[in-house]
């Protein structure tokens, strides 16, 4: 474009160069997207000139989005967590004491052989108690014990990939073998972990739900005093034939990133908080063996929270923008 | 049909009771350069208004370029704007863009290309002599330069009909004349006129056909 370059007022536009940058981005432009997309440019030039004042806008809606999208990746990361304990989880069938060895041996076999089973070990009473007596510490103290007050036990192995509802099943049926006194989940705790994981989930969903809510307010309310401020200019292009399509553009594409710009902050705000806890969480990690490997949130979820982002964003324009463009007219 | 501007027996009564404008029928034939005087409240402004479709006449009929404008729909009066060229007593520029700019925003409404809009902008700037002026911010100019920025962007869409609503009210008598020969010449080019102004001893210098307006009526003369 010569526009630019052979200009006599060359340096005064240059050092207006912020301030006219929407077109002289707008290279050879036709047609409808061109339009479009020299809107967009557009709009980002205007947040740009007053950055300061965008900037905490973004902020804002930043921190508001970080809130719910650190929740989501704790929660995926003690899900994670709580399914390696999970696999660790075993179920224990106390046998009836009328049962012999060989055939509680023969019972252990058969269950060994369902196919929601991985392992099935017997246990007899007499083995149960050496095991105890070596544990425990209560040697001689069992030893005074004239019968051995333990039952046979057959150890349970569920498959690994199993849900809790499939292995709560398997213990039903696992209870009505014969032989079997009682059927019982050691890990009682874990049904604990994951009821407490199910109310951290819910509050994870109503903060997000109450934290969008808050966004769309922050745009809405941003939009509304940018139109209130080129309320001039809207009167003006409205009496040169503007439509209202044509008024409405700039703004929605500020609520485009409004929300795509807080969407990144908020990616920041995460990045700066996994470098806060990154060393606490390396030595969880190593207790585990390195077992645990904890997780962001993952490619998907960056352009989930971007993709968030710029709806919340744009929803929150297309909300306020219409009532308050109406209510501009000419005199 | 010669007539750009045909007003049949129009009133205008504004909510509150106050007619600003009587029973109206006037012409103006395609081509043809009037200007509209009268008191301020005689009804200049409403006329304006009502061929902007920015007020709706309460009776009668408003024909403009052809087109009833009782069957111009809401959402249509964007496009019928586009085919006007207002010019206002304030200038109504934007302070936030360039010369340049201003004088493109009826292109860029309209969603012309790019290449198309340069050009007829630089012919609108030469046409009323501000050319050198085109990378400018409207702050920086007198206010006879910013009104002829004003009318250049009336102009370069072509309109059928230009519409001044005192474009002279704030510029003193020597840029006044000036202004008042650039519409002569702009009209000696085709472009149909109207002009709303005080600048009685102007007009009447100028010797171009007048309409009168006196509390919503017109006179003769």
């Amino acid at each position: 474009m010569a526009r630019s370059s052979d200009n006599p007022n060359r340096q005064a536009a240059q050092s207006n160069r912020r301030r006219t940058l929407p077109s002289t981005l707008a290279a050879p432009a036709q047609g409808w997207a061109s339009s479009h997309v020299r809107c967009l440019v557009e709009s980002l030039g205007r947040l740009h000139r007053r950055w300061l004042a965008s900037l905490l806008t973004a902020t804002v809606i930043g921190i508001a989005l970080a809130l719910p999208a650190g929740l989501y990746v704790l929660m995926s990361n003690l899900d994670t967590l709580s399914q390696s304990w999970h696999r660790a989880v075993q179920a224990s069938l106390y046998l009836q004491d009328d049962l012999s060895v060989t055939e509680g041996q023969a019972l252990a076999e058969r269950l060994g052989e369902r196919e929601e089973v991985d392992a099935s070990t017997y246990i007899s009473a007499a083995a149960g108690l050496e095991q105890f007596r070596e544990s425990s510490g209560f040697g001689a103290a069992i030893d005074a014990l004239e019968d051995n007050p333990l039952p046979a036990v057959i150890t349970i192995n569920p498959r690994s990939d199993m849900s809790r509802a499939e292995i709560g099943a398997l213990l039903v049926s696992l209870e009505d073998e014969p032989g079997v006194a009682r059927a019982e989940l050691d890990q009682a705790w874990l049904e604990r972990l994951y009821a407490i994981l199910s109310v951290i989930e819910r509050s994870a969903w109503v903060i997000g739900l109450l934290l969008s809510a808050a966004v769309l307010f922050i745009v809405g309310n941003t939009i509304r005093l940018d139109i209130e401020n080129r309320r001039e200019e809207i009167e003006v292009m409205k009496l040169l034939g503007a439509s209202d399509a044509f008024i409405r553009r700039p703004f929605l594409y500020s609520g485009f990133w409004y929300g795509l710009i807080g969407a990144v902050l908020a990616l920041v705000l995460l990045g700066i908080c996994f470098l806060a806890l990154a060393e606490p969480l390396g030595a969880l990690t190593r207790s585990y063996d390195g077992a645990l490997a904890m997780h962001g949130l993952g490619f998907d979820g960056v352009l989930m929270l971007l993709g968030i982002g710029v709806a919340l964003g744009w929803l929150g324009c297309v909300l306020t923008v219409n009532r308050r463009l109406a209510a501009i007219e000419p005199l | 049909m010669t007539d750009i501007v045909a007003f049949k027996n129009v009133v205008k009564r504004y909510p509150g009771g106050k007619i600003a404008l009587d029973g109206i029928s006037l012409h103006l034939e395609r081509g043809e350069m009037a200007f509209l005087t009268g008191h301020s409240g005689a009804g200049k402004s409403t006329l304006m208004k009502l061929i902007g479709l920015i007020e709706r006449p309460t009776r009668g009929q408003v024909v403009i370029n052809g087109t009833n404008l009782a069957a111009v729909k809401r959402r249509q009066i964007p496009r019928y704007r586009q085919r006007l060229g207002l010019i206002f007593q304030n200038y109504n520029l934007l302070f936030d863009r360039t010369v340049f700019d201003n004088v493109a925003l009826p292109l860029v409404i309209r969603g012309l290309g790019h290449a198309d809009i340069a050009r007829r902008v630089r012919a609108a700037l030469d046409t009323v002599g501000l050319l050198s002026l085109e990378r400018k911010f409207p702050i920086t100019l007198s206010g006879g330069e910013q009104q002829r920025v004003g009318i250049a962007r009336a102009v370069v869409d072509r309109p059928y009909l230009l519409l001044a609503d005192e474009p002279t009210g704030n510029l003193d008598p020597a840029l006044s004349a000036d202004i008042m020969r650039l519409f002569t010449r702009l009209n000696e080019a085709g472009t149909s006129i109207m002009i709303a102004t005080h600048a009685i001893d102007l007009v009447e210098r100028m010797g171009h056909r007048r309409i009168r307006l006196d509390h919503g009526h017109l006179e003769n003369g």
